[in-house]
């Protein structure tokens, strides 16, 4: 199952999109993944509250979803342990290096048209495409080794 | 308490709609980022929807003095770009173009029990907690430079 899904991808965006915009009307925050987890580090209180409990949410959407539809999220995940770690590692410093990822730049400060997000968001988009197309078409390998 | 409930409820939301966008979906994101083979443009509507619906809640807070909560509105006001931002974006490229996996659709995937979640999730920690702290020792030795924003 690979197919271009258009009215999903629109509706689970607009979802997570629209939990972003009532974050930042209520709450005051960006909803930007990497920066809410690493808060946890060092936060105390109701700062540190306010973001474990959206991880644990973040956590347990998923369930909701399987639960509605009677039938588990399709997930696959074709990486190998060593390719999940230095991803892992890549991702995590890097999100926090950058001052954000996906959700932070690409959704959030789109949304806000900051200028740094627009260019975090091409850079990693164009990144992410280089690294596919090495492993796939110069060295031909279905996923990372 | 109203913060802590709120957030818990959107945290849902967003998990919910990783789920629904089938942005949870490794095979989803690396169909997207693989241009020269059977690319899947799901993303590109993900993104559009995401898009759409968070930006009147940015152009809407921008008009109030606080949130609807209480406290103060902490949205990035930097608009330069600077090598942290680039190197930083290029590093978490690299990441996600490997395992087709970034911080959100990470989590929501430890709901799945998979292994490779329990794998990513702990080494994603370690990385931001590397940058974190060698940021904070860095700080300490040249305190004018400041951490990255969020």
């Amino acid at each position: 199952m690979n197919e271009f899904a258009p009215l999903s991808g629109l509706i689970g965006g607009a979802m997570l999109g629209a939990a972003a915009s009532a974050l930042v009307l209520l709450s005051g925050r960006v909803a930007g993944i990497s920066g809410i987890v690493a808060g946890t580090f060092r936060a105390r209180g109701i700062e540190l509250g306010w973001r474990a409990a959206f991880v644990l949410g973040l956590v347990l959407g998923p369930l909701v979803v399987a639960f509605v539809g009677g039938a588990p999220v399709v997930v696959r995940v074709p990486a190998s342990a060593t390719g999940l770690v230095l991803a892992g590692l890549l991702v995590g410093f890097g999100a926090r290096l950058g001052g954000g990822c996906t959700s932070g730049h690409g959704v959030c400060g789109i949304s806000r048209l900051s200028p740094r997000s627009l260019m975090a968001t091409a850079v990693f988009i164009v990144a992410g495409m280089a690294v596919v197309f090495v492993v796939r078409h110069v060295l031909g390998l279905p996923t990372w080794p | 308490m109203a913060v802590i409930l709120a957030a818990f409820a959107l945290g849902l939301l967003f998990g919910a709609g990783l789920a629904v966008s089938h942005m949870m979906d490794p095979v989803y994101v690396l169909g997207f980022l693989d241009i020269a083979g059977a690319w899947n443009p799901t993303l590109v509507a993900v993104m559009a929807g995401a898009v759409a619906a968070a930006a009147p809640g940015f152009l809407l807070a921008r008009g109030r003095r606080h949130p609807l909560l209480g406290g103060t509105f902490q949205v990035p006001t930097r608009r330069d770009i600077d090598a942290r931002l680039l190197a930083g974006a290029l590093l978490f490229g690299i990441g996600w173009g490997t395992a087709g996996l970034c911080p959100g659709p990470a989590l929501a995937g430890l709901s799945t029990g998979m292994w490779q979640f329990l794998v990513f999730v702990p080494a994603m920690l370690v990385g931001m907690a590397i940058h974190d702290g060698a940021g904070r020792a860095l700080d300490r030795r040249a305190p004018s430079a400041g951490s990255a924003a969020p």
